[in-house]
């Protein structure tokens, strides 16, 4: 069952996409669905991996390396996002700048009910901030990251993606 | 207690090249010291978060030194950067640290455990390489040129008087400031970069 889940998208679709758009950086906070593409991010000699404490510091963080000329991406789970609210409006939306914020959809599933308030609130916390966003579930949707990019550059705004397989394509 | 004018004063003739930014009410008079403004840049404000930016500036820019003037009050909003900063270790970064025990914008309330709180202490045990305090102004002019050539990230804290502010925010005498956009538009500039 794992095995079958683990084709529908791989970290290496994400990996793929960020080096094709020229990611430089990619600013995180690990969390346990997405061990699998911490450890292949950390292997690439053309990435470089920066930890942080907590995930209102990811779009100062960001910033600082947009001015530098370089090219972050914001790689966090949406409880993360919503506790950074107040960085994304000052040093995401405010700078001018592209950003691109790679967001696992805790609590999202295709089927059922969503009964995780983190995800009822995940797409209502976008559309209060007036961020626009594209959906990746599967290997097939890889390249929406790239249309996030080139929303983000031609606007000079962040721009969102939501994981939405995050509890099982990310892991082995 | 030292002014924040003779800190700043003290470190200007020692700044060579160094990008500067600054975070909180403490740093609002650094404009009127600086001698190279096409290197000072804004990076806005987001409880604590010019920290992070201007951590990431530094890890974005490895060659250049990035000097931060940050305040306690926006630094307790923030703590965990010191970590963050510390795990990635960037050479080039120094991170003052103006400590007015309290929230000077908004009137003068102190921030938690005020007085009793060793910043300094806690960058060393969180990892920067080096870390410096001061209460006497003649001691930091006395060290100022050393640190200035250590291999960071390092840290100084320094004790201030606090400038507080009590006027209505719109009653206030704004010190003039160019804003974000053009500080960091002329910065790029001056560093050539077009990305």
């Amino acid at each position: 069952m794992v095995e079958q889940q683990a084709a529908i998208l791989k970290p290496e679709t994400l990996v793929d996409e960020f080096k094709k758009n020229g990611v430089t950086h990619v600013v995180t906070i690990p969390d346990s669905e997405t061990n699998y593409l911490y450890e292949l991010m950390v292997e690439q000699d053309w990435l470089d991996v920066v930890p942080v404490s907590r995930e209102g510091e990811t779009p100062g963080t960001a910033l600082g390396l947009c001015i530098a000329g370089k090219v972050p991406v914001v790689l966090i789970q949406n409880t993360g996002m919503m506790e950074a609210g107040d960085s994304i409006r000052g040093m995401a939306i405010d700078a001018g700048f592209p950003m691109v914020f790679v967001v696992g959809y805790r609590g999202w599933t295709r089927r059922g009910v969503i009964r995780d308030s983190a995800a009822k609130y995940t797409e209502p916390f976008l559309n209060a901030f007036g961020l626009d966003y594209y959906f990746v579930e599967t290997n097939a949707d890889g390249d929406r990251i790239t249309t996030a990019f080139e929303q983000a550059r031609a606007t000079s705004r962040p721009v969102v993606v939501l994981i939405g397989d995050e509890y099982h394509g990310f892991n082995r | 207690m030292i002014n924040s004018d003779d800190v700043f004063r003290v470190f200007e003739p020692h700044r060579g090249k160094a990008i500067v930014t600054t975070s909180g009410t403490a740093g609002r008079k650094w404009p009127q010291t600086s001698n190279n403004p096409e290197r000072d840049v804004s990076m806005g404000s987001a409880m604590g978060q010019t920290t992070s930016a201007a951590f990431g500036l530094a890890l974005g820019l490895p060659d250049e030194k990035i000097v931060l003037f940050d305040s306690e009050g926006a630094m307790l909003m923030n703590l965990g950067v010191l970590a963050s900063i510390a795990g990635k270790k960037p050479k080039n970064f120094v991170h003052f640290l103006l400590d007015n025990e309290v929230y000077a914008t908004t009137g003068g309330q102190p921030v938690p455990n005020n007085k009793g709180i060793d910043y300094a202490g806690m960058a060393k045990a969180i990892g920067y390489a080096s870390t410096h305090h001061f209460d006497d102004l003649e001691d930091f002019a006395t060290k100022i040129e050393s640190i200035m050539s250590e291999e960071g990230p390092v840290f100084i804290s320094i004790k201030i008087d606090a400038e507080v502010q009590n006027m209505p925010v719109g009653m206030r005498d704004m010190t003039p400031a160019r804003p974000r956009p053009q500080t960091i538009k002329e910065l790029r500039a001056e560093l050539g970069i077009t990305a």
